[in-house]
C-alpha cells in the first residue's frame, strides 16, 4: 500500500523553520517573557509590532463598538454577512482607507478608492502582485537587507525569484542605481527575466526613508528597463526624526507618465497597530492588475465584521489624526531611549527615520567576522540574554554583524532590563584588552 | 433525446474557443438559414457570390458578437456589483504578465445592457447563499457582538495584536464541537487537526497546492460547482478532470467512471493526485452513502491518491437521508488516514458568508504543517474569531439554529420543487444544499449546450431570474439547471413559478 504523498511544494514548505527569524519567533511563543508569570522568559525584539498606542484604540472601541458592528443607520445583517461584502471590499471601507492613507502620508497625496484592492493583510497583497506581475521563473530585484517574510511571500507559491541588490553600511544602506543596474545586467546574462523591483519604504530592517531624488531615479530606471515597481509603504505612518515620508504616489502625481508600472502595498498592521485585524491594500493605476487582484481577492478577503468595525474608525478623522500624532511621538521617545541604551553598551545604530525597529551595529562583538560569528552572537542573545533579535543574515545583509531590534513591543520600564541582559552577553564578547 | 455530447476535454475558460468549434455545427445551421433568403434577394450574377459572402460575413460577425458579449454561464455576480473591466486593450510597452488570471473569461462580462436588465426586479437563484435564518444570526449579534469582541475588561490587546495565523486554539475547539454537532454527533473532530482559513475557497486552493504540483490533476465528479474551476486551477497550475455522472444514475458517482477517467488520464501522461467530492454535492444535492464512501476509499487506496471531501453543506441537509462524513468512515476503518482531507466552513451552515471562515481537517502531518504556514496569506481576523468563538460556544443558539435552518430549508425546498413539478419540471432527488437540480431538457430547443444557453438567456432576460446552467457546472447532459431557493421567501415562489411558466410556454410553442 503506497504512501499518499503531498506535493513537492508542500514538502518544502512543511520543513521545519531554519531561518533565525522564524526560529526566534517560535522560541518567544514557547517561552514568552511576562513580568509576573515568566520573568525569565524571552523578551521579544524580533517582531515589528507596535503596542505603544493600543490604549487609544481601546478607548475608541469602548466608545463606539456596538453601533458600528451592526451599523448605526439601519444596517442589516445582509450587509454584514453576505458575499457582496467580501467580494469587493465594501466601497465605504475603500473610501475610508483611501482617506486614511492620505492622512498617514501627511496629505501630500490623495488616493482614489477605486484603485484600491483590499486584502487580508499586506502579506497576501505582496503575493497577489507577484502573481500578477511575473511568471514562474521571472524575478524581482530587491535591495538588501530586506524583511525575511518576503522570501515566503514572493517565492513560496508563485515561482518568482528574488535577486538581492546589496546595500552597504558605507552608503548607510541606501540603494544605489548602479548596483541595481549591475544586478539587472547580471540577471540578463544568466537568462533570468527581471519583472520589477520590490522595495520597502520606510525600509525594513534598516528604517531609512527614500528621498524624492531616489524615487525619481528608481522610476527612471524602471522606465528604462520596462519593469514594475512594488513599493511596500506599510510603515509610512511610523516615522520619527525630522525627515518627511514621500510616497511613490506623490512622485507619480507630479510625473505624467507610466503610472501603470507602479504598485503600492499598504496595511493597518503597523501604522494602526492592528495586525490582528488582517487588513492590507494594493494600490495600483494598472487596470489589468486591479482586475486580476480583485478576482484573486476571493482567497484573501477582509471579513465583514472587521470591515464594519473599521469604517467608522478610519472615518473618524479626529481620532485618526490624534492617533497618528501621538503614536509618532511615542515611537520617537522609545527610539531615543532604546538607542541611547544601546550606545551605553557601545552599540551604535544606523540612522533611522521610520519603522518600529533600529538597525544595530554589533560588528565589533562577533568573532569571526562572518555569518557564523553573527549567528553565534544571535544564539547567545537568544539563549543567554533571553532576547530575540533578528540577525542580518536572516535579512540577507551582505555585511555580518548587524541586528534588527524592534522596540515598540516594550514599555519604557523594560528598556533598562533589556539593556542589562544585552550587557551580560556583550561583556563576554569583547576582545580581551 | 438520449444522445449526449461527446466531450473529451473539460470545458475551461481557455477552451471556449474549442467549444465554439464543436458547436459550430449548430451555428452553421443558422448561417445556412440566412444564406437561402439572401440568395433570393440578391439578383444577377453577383448573387451567388454576394449571397455567400454576406451571410459569411454576418456569420463571422455573429460569432464575434457572441464571443464579445457572451454573458458567460457563470452568473455569480450579484446585480449591484460594478461591471468587470472592459476587454483587454493593448497595454503600454510592458506586459503585465501572461498567466490566464489577468484575462479570465470565467466570470461574466456584464455589458451595460445586461446590467440595466438585471437591475430591474430580479430573482437571484444562482448564488448559493442562505438567507433563511439570517434573523436568528442578527438577533444573536445584536445581543452578543460587543461583549464577544471586547470582553468585560475592554482590553483589545488580544484582538489587535498578532496571533497564530492558523487560528486561535479556542476557536478550533469551538469549531470541532460545532462540526460534530452539525453532523449529528456521529463523529468527533480533533481540534489539533484543524487549520482555519479565511474562507472555504482558500481551504480548497490551499489543499490543491499541498496535494498536487503544477501539471498534476484531480478527478472531480461532474456536474460540479463552477467555483472549483477557480479555486483548484487559477493559481496552482493543477488540472481538473471531470468524471461525468448521468441522470440515469441519479447523478451518483460510479467507480467504473472514476477508473476510466483515471486510466485515460494516465494514458495522456497526466498524473492524478486525488479526487475532490462534495457531500452534499453541489450542484445536484446528493448525499454520498456509506457504501459509496467505502468504495471511494478503496479506489483511492488502490491508486494511491488523496480524497478531498468538501462537506461545507453538511448542516444544510433537509431530507430524511442520513449524512455520513468521510471522517466517520475513517474512524471505523483502520486504513491510511493520510489520504483523507475534509473541507468545511461556516458560510453555508451558519449563514455567515461575509465572515470568511473555512476549515481544513486532515490527518496528514505534512498537510497540516504546510497549510499552517500557508495561512499567512489568508488568516481570519481576530475580531471575527472572537465573535465566532462566542457564537459557536453558545450551544443553545447553535442547536436552535441548526434545527430551525433544517426545518425552513425543508419547507422552502418542498414548495419550490413542487412548484416546478406543476410546470412539468422535475428535479433530481436531492437531500441537501440550498438548491435543486432541475430537469429542463423538455424546454430546450436543441439538445445541446447552445440550446441550454438560449434557455438560460430567456430565463435571465425574460423571466428575470438568474439560474445556473448545467454547462457551467460541466454537466455532460444539456438541459439541467441549478436553482437556489434560499434567497427567496415563501411568497416569492408563486411569482417565480409564474415567470418560469411564461418562458416555458414560449419554449413549448416553438418546438
Amino acid at each position: 500500500m503506497g504512501q499518499a504523498r503531498v506535493s513537492s511544494r508542500a514538502s518544502s514548505i512543511a520543513k521545519p523553520n531554519d531561518s533565525p527569524y522564524y526560529i526566534g519567533l517560535d522560541r518567544v511563543s514557547e517561552d514568552a517573557y511576562d513580568e509576573l508569570e515568566n520573568p525569565n522568559g524571552v523578551i521579544q525584539l524580533g517582531l515589528s509590532e507596535n503596542r505603544l498606542s493600543l490604549d487609544l484604540i481601546e478607548q475608541w472601541l469602548s466608545r463606539n463598538l456596538n453601533a458600528s458592528i451592526l451599523g448605526g443607520g439601519g444596517l442589516s445583517i445582509r450587509r454584514i454577512a453576505t458575499y457582496q461584502a467580501t467580494r469587493d471590499g465594501l466601497w465605504e471601507l475603500k473610501v475610508a482607507m483611501a482617506g486614511f492613507m492620505s492622512q498617514i502620508m501627511g496629505r501630500a497625496v490623495s488616493f482614489n478608492p477605486s484603485q484600491l484592492v483590499l486584502t487580508s493583510g499586506a502579506t497576501p497583497a505582496i503575493e497577489i502582485l507577484c502573481f500578477c506581475l511575473a511568471d514562474p521563473g521571472n524575478a524581482f530585484l530587491i535591495p538588501t537587507p530586506y524583511y525575511p517574510g518576503f522570501d515566503r511571500d514572493v517565492r513560496w507559491r508563485t515561482g518568482v525569484e528574488l535577486i538581492p541588490v546589496h546595500c552597504r553600511s558605507s552608503d548607510n544602506f541606501i540603494l544605489s542605481i548602479t548596483a541595481l543596474d549591475q544586478a539587472y545586467n547580471q540577471a540578463r546574462k544568466r537568462g533570468q527575466k527581471v519583472r520589477g523591483i520590490l522595495l520597502s519604504n520606510p525600509s525594513n530592517p534598516v528604517g531609512s526613508i527614500l528621498t524624492r531624488e531616489t524615487l525619481y531615479d528608481l522610476l527612471d530606471f524602471a522606465r528604462d528597463k520596462n519593469i514594475h515597481i512594488v513599493s511596500d509603504e506599510i510603515f509610512a505612518g511610523s516615522i520619527y526624526g525630522g525627515d518627511d515620508f514621500v510616497s511613490m504616489a506623490e512622485i507619480l502625481d507630479s510625473e505624467d507618465v507610466d503610472r501603470n508600472r507602479v504598485h503600492i502595498v499598504y496595511g493597518l498592521s503597523k501604522d494602526l497597530s492592528l495586525p490582528g485585524f488582517r487588513v492590507g491594500a494594493i494600490y495600483s493605476w494598472n487596470e489589468h492588475v486591479l482586475t486580476a487582484s480583485k478576482r484573486l481577492m476571493r482567497f484573501c478577503s477582509i471579513s465583514a465584521p472587521t470591515q464594519r468595525l473599521l469604517i467608522p474608525m478610519l472615518s473618524d478623522t479626529r481620532f485618526t489624526q490624534e492617533y497618528i500624532e501621538t503614536n509618532r511621538k511615542r515611537i520617537q521617545s522609545m527610539y531615543d531611549l532604546f538607542v541611547a541604551g544601546l550606545e551605553q553598551l557601545g552599540i551604535k545604530c544606523a540612522k533611522g527615520s521610520g519603522g518600529l525597529y533600529c538597525w544595530a551595529d554589533m560588528r565589533e562583538l562577533i568573532r569571526p567576522y562572518n555569518e557564523k560569528g553573527e549567528l553565534e552572537l544571535w544564539d547567545k542573545l537568544l539563549n543567554i540574554a533571553k532576547i530575540n533579535v533578528t540577525p542580518g543574515s536572516a535579512c540577507h545583509c551582505i555585511e555580518p554583524g548587524w541586528f534588527r531590534c524592534c522596540f515598540t513591543t516594550l514599555s519604557k520600564k523594560h528598556i533598562p532590563l533589556v539593556i542589562e541582559r544585552i550587557r551580560k552577553v556583550v561583556e563576554t564578547c569583547k576582545p580581551p584588552s | 433525446m438520449t444522445h449526449t455530447r461527446t466531450q473529451t476535454q473539460p470545458r475551461t475558460p481557455q477552451s471556449d474557443a474549442d467549444t465554439t468549434s464543436t458547436t459550430s455545427g449548430g451555428r452553421a445551421t443558422t448561417a445556412m438559414r440566412v444564406i437561402v433568403p439572401l440568395q433570393g434577394v440578391v439578383q444577377g450574377r453577383g448573387g451567388l457570390v454576394l449571397g455567400s459572402v454576406i451571410p459569411c460575413a454576418l456569420f463571422y460577425f455573429l460569432q464575434f458578437y457572441l464571443k464579445r458579449h457572451r454573458p458567460g454561464p457563470t452568473p455569480t455576480t450579484p446585480p449591484s456589483t460594478p461591471p468587470e473591466a472592459a476587454e483587454v486593450s493593448s497595454p503600454p510597452l510592458h506586459r503585465v504578465q501572461s498567466r490566464s488570471i489577468v484575462s479570465p473569461r470565467g466570470r461574466p462580462q456584464w455589458t451595460p445592457m445586461m446590467r440595466k436588465i438585471i437591475q430591474m426586479v430580479f430573482f437571484q437563484l444562482g448564488l448559493a447563499e442562505n438567507l433563511l435564518c439570517v434573523d436568528l444570526v442578527q438577533d444573536w449579534l445584536a445581543a452578543n457582538a460587543k461583549n464577544s469582541i471586547v470582553g468585560r475588561d475592554l482590553s483589545i490587546s488580544g484582538i489587535a495584536t498578532y496571533h497564530p495565523s492558523e487560528g486561535l486554539m479556542e476557536l478550533k475547539l469551538a469549531v470541532a464541537g460545532f462540526m460534530s454537532r452539525v453532523m449529528e454527533r456521529s463523529t468527533s473532530f480533533n481540534p489539533s487537526q484543524i487549520i482555519l482559513t479565511a474562507g472555504a475557497a482558500v481551504a480548497i486552493e490551499m489543499l490543491s497546492f499541498c496535494l498536487a504540483d503544477a501539471g498534476n490533476a484531480f478527478l472531480v465528479p461532474s456536474p460540479y460547482s463552477p467555483d472549483l474551476d477557480r479555486d483548484v486551477k487559477w493559481r496552482t497550475g493543477v488540472e481538473i478532470i471531470p468524471v461525468p455522472c448521468r441522470s440515469t444514475d441519479g447523478f451518483s458517482l460510479s467507480t467504473t467512471a472514476l477508473d476510466r477517467a483515471f486510466t485515460q488520464a494516465k494514458k495522456r501522461g497526466l498524473r492524478v493526485r486525488g479526487i475532490i467530492i462534495s457531500n452534499p454535492s453541489n450542484p445536484v444535492g446528493n448525499l454520498l452513502n456509506r457504501e459509496t464512501l467505502y468504495r471511494l476509499l478503496d479506489f483511492a487506496t488502490e491508486k494511491n491518491i488523496h480524497i478531498i471531501s468538501n462537506e461545507i453543506l453538511a448542516g444544510s441537509t433537509h431530507g430524511s437521508e442520513e449524512f455520513v462524513s468521510l471522517a466517520e468512515i475513517i474512524d471505523s476503518e483502520d486504513l491510511d488516514r493520510n489520504r483523507v482531507h475534509i473541507i468545511y466552513g461556516l458560510s453555508k451552515d451558519l449563514s455567515l458568508p461575509g465572515f470568511g471562515m473555512g476549515v481544513i481537517y486532515s490527518f496528514n502531518e505534512n498537510v497540516l504543517a504546510a497549510s499552517k504556514k500557508l495561512t499567512r496569506f489568508a488568516s481570519i481576523s481576530a475580531p471575527t474569531q472572537r465573535l465566532l468563538i462566542a457564537m459557536l460556544s453558545d450551544t443553545n443558539f447553535v442547536d436552535k439554529f441548526i434545527k430551525t435552518n433544517r426545518e425552513r430549508l425543508h419547507r422552502i425546498c418542498s414548495e419550490f420543487v413542487a412548484g416546478l413539478k406543476q410546470l412539468g419540471i422535475e428535479c433530481a432527488k436531492s437531500s441537501g444544499g440550498f438548491y435543486c437540480w432541475a430537469d429542463m431538457r423538455g424546454l430546450i430547443r436543441s439538445y445541446s449546450e447552445k440550446g441550454e444557453l438560449e434557455l438560460w438567456d430567456k430565463l435571465l432576460n425574460v423571466a428575470k431570474i438568474n439560474v445556473t446552467p448545467g454547462s457551467s457546472c460541466h454537466c455532460i447532459e444539456p438541459g439541467w439547471f441549478q436553482c437556489c431557493f434560499t434567497m427567496l421567501t415563501e411568497k416569492d415562489i408563486p411569482v417565480v413559478m409564474e415567470r418560469i411558466a411564461k418562458v416555458s410556454e414560449t419554449c413549448k410553442s416553438h418546438s
